[in-house]
């Protein structure tokens, strides 16, 4: 009974865009887990934090409200879910490549987080080719960049400094 | 709570303020800002009881808002644009670790809460924040020391997040499902903190006689400190015990090896300072604090407290 009301849900949903990277949906980036409406009218969204203190969680739940009630659903509960624990890993190819069209860096593979982290004293390593001339001759400028996830890099044949989201 | 958040009309979409005065929710205190664990299962354990969950929660979370607003206090103040951008990211992080767990710490047991004036929209996690005096606070006290240079900063960060992210690990097993699911997200951040610091340590150490000599006398100024992180508190023996904590005293030689790391390929000898005494044995754990963080609190819970019922 409910299939057509989730499937309506779940579009809308799937639409609704990042705040900072608006080229890019929550349901891109990974960051919306589920959707389900669980009475008439009334649909429970899970979403999943990148960072513990990204600010832009706010801002996404606000316009899954907006929209869904846009939408006609009359009740919009938006649920932390925090494990498992958002990884880049779950950005899809769509996103990794609406982000590259957007001159930033897709992250590559998020390093395993079991057991002890080891220290790293020289710049990550990364194969990071520049979004705007596919030089594989990049820099690292900065682990910490423009938002929370992304880390700072700077092309040396084309010149262009560029974000990079960063592996987690 | 999404009862009270307006829909702006359809023709207010396109400007950019329209939302803002609308829809209160982007702004953090004082504001209809969501639970930051609605709907995260937060039953206590079986055989945990929820005061011992609480304080050990209080004691993670204090530590990351002490030490996220001491190193925000470096926003706009750092050597160059990447390094005010990477201490505020690192504050950002911090700050996000301590919403959860000064939220995890009001939902285990409620009556740490302080009682706020009827009508105020602070959520509990904003008035354990805003409305506790110094002595309730029970971060360490290498978090709460007054800002010197940006080696005395490079220092506090790595010392506190080879600390942390060490006992962090191990928090990743806990039986409460919230610290366990705080832990594993914070280890990612705290492993991006601890290289950021090691890497400075390393480069000032490396770097001019100047660089070298301001390091060495603010690692010789935060070493007395260090100790203190390992002491075992009556609290997170009991938090241990029972499976939702983790006892500093067994995450030390852990952190004194990846510091010992640090600091061989910085070529700088550990070191001999002593440790700072308490105050009748009575450190930060206690609610024994010094001077500097009454005057932090001072400022960072003036407008909270001018305003409790405040909504902006």
């Amino acid at each position: 009974m409910l299939s057509r009301p989730l499937e309506k849900a779940r579009a809308v949903a799937d639409k609704v865009t990042d705040p900072e990277l608006p080229m890019l949906t929550l349901a891109d980036l990974g960051v919306l887990r589920d959707v389900d409406v669980v009475a008439d009218g009334h649909v429970v969204v899970d979403i999943t934090p990148t960072y513990s203190g990204c600010p832009a969680m706010a801002a996404m739940r606000d316009d899954l409200v907006r929209e869904l009630q846009g939408a006609g659903f009359v009740r919009v509960d938006v649920r932390v879910s925090l494990h498992p624990a958002w990884t880049t890993d779950w950005i899809t190819p769509e996103g990794r490549a609406a982000l590259a069209a957007a001159g930033i860096s897709p992250p590559g593979p998020a390093p395993s987080s079991d057991g002890p982290i080891p220290l790293t004293l020289l710049p990550t390593a990364r194969q990071v080719r520049c979004p705007q001339c596919d030089s594989p001759a990049t820099e690292l400028v900065s682990e910490f960049g423009s938002t929370a996830c992304k880390a700072q890099y700077r092309c040396t044949a084309c010149l262009e400094p560029f974000d990079h989201v960063k592996e987690i | 709570m999404t009862d009270h958040i307006q829909t702006p009309a359809e023709d207010e979409h396109d400007s950019a303020y329209a939302g803002l005065l609308v829809n209160d929710a982007h702004w953090a205190f004082g504001t209809d800002f969501e639970d930051p664990l609605a709907g995260v299962d937060t039953t206590i354990p079986v055989g945990v009881d929820g005061p011992t969950l609480a304080a050990y929660a209080l004691m993670l979370g204090d530590d990351a808002l002490v030490m996220s607003h001491r190193i925000a206090e470096w926003t706009s103040n750092a050597p160059d644009l990447e390094d005010d951008i990477a201490l505020s990211n690192i504050a950002l992080d911090l700050l996000g670790q301590a919403r959860l767990l000064l939220a995890r710490a009001a939902k285990a047991d409620e009556s740490v809460v302080p009682a706020l004036p009827e009508g105020s929209p602070a959520p509990p996690e904003d008035a354990l924040a805003y409305f506790r005096e110094a002595h309730d606070f029970r971060n360490v006290r290498l978090a709460e020391l007054d800002n010197g240079d940006f080696a005395e900063a490079t220092v506090r960060v790595l010392l506190f997040s080879v600390w942390r992210l060490a006992t962090w690990e191990r928090l990743r097993d806990s039986r409460d499902h919230v610290l366990a699911a705080v832990a594993v997200k914070g280890v990612k951040e705290l492993a991006y903190h601890r290289d950021y610091a090691a890497r400075w340590f390393v480069t000032l150490a490396r770097g001019t006689e100047e660089s070298r000599r301001r390091l060495l006398v603010a690692y010789d100024a935060l070493w007395p400190l260090w100790p203190e992180l390992f002491d075992t508190h009556e609290v997170e023996a009991a938090a241990a015990e029972q499976g939702v904590g983790v006892d500093p005293a067994g995450v030390r030689e852990a952190a004194e090896a990846v510091l010992d790391q640090v600091l061989a390929a910085a070529d700088v000898q550990r070191s001999e300072a002593p440790r700072r005494a308490g105050v009748l044995g009575r450190t930060g754990r206690d609610g024994m604090h010094g001077e500097p963080l009454s005057r932090m609190l001072a400022e960072m819970q003036s407008v909270a407290r001018a305003h409790p019922r405040g909504q902006w």
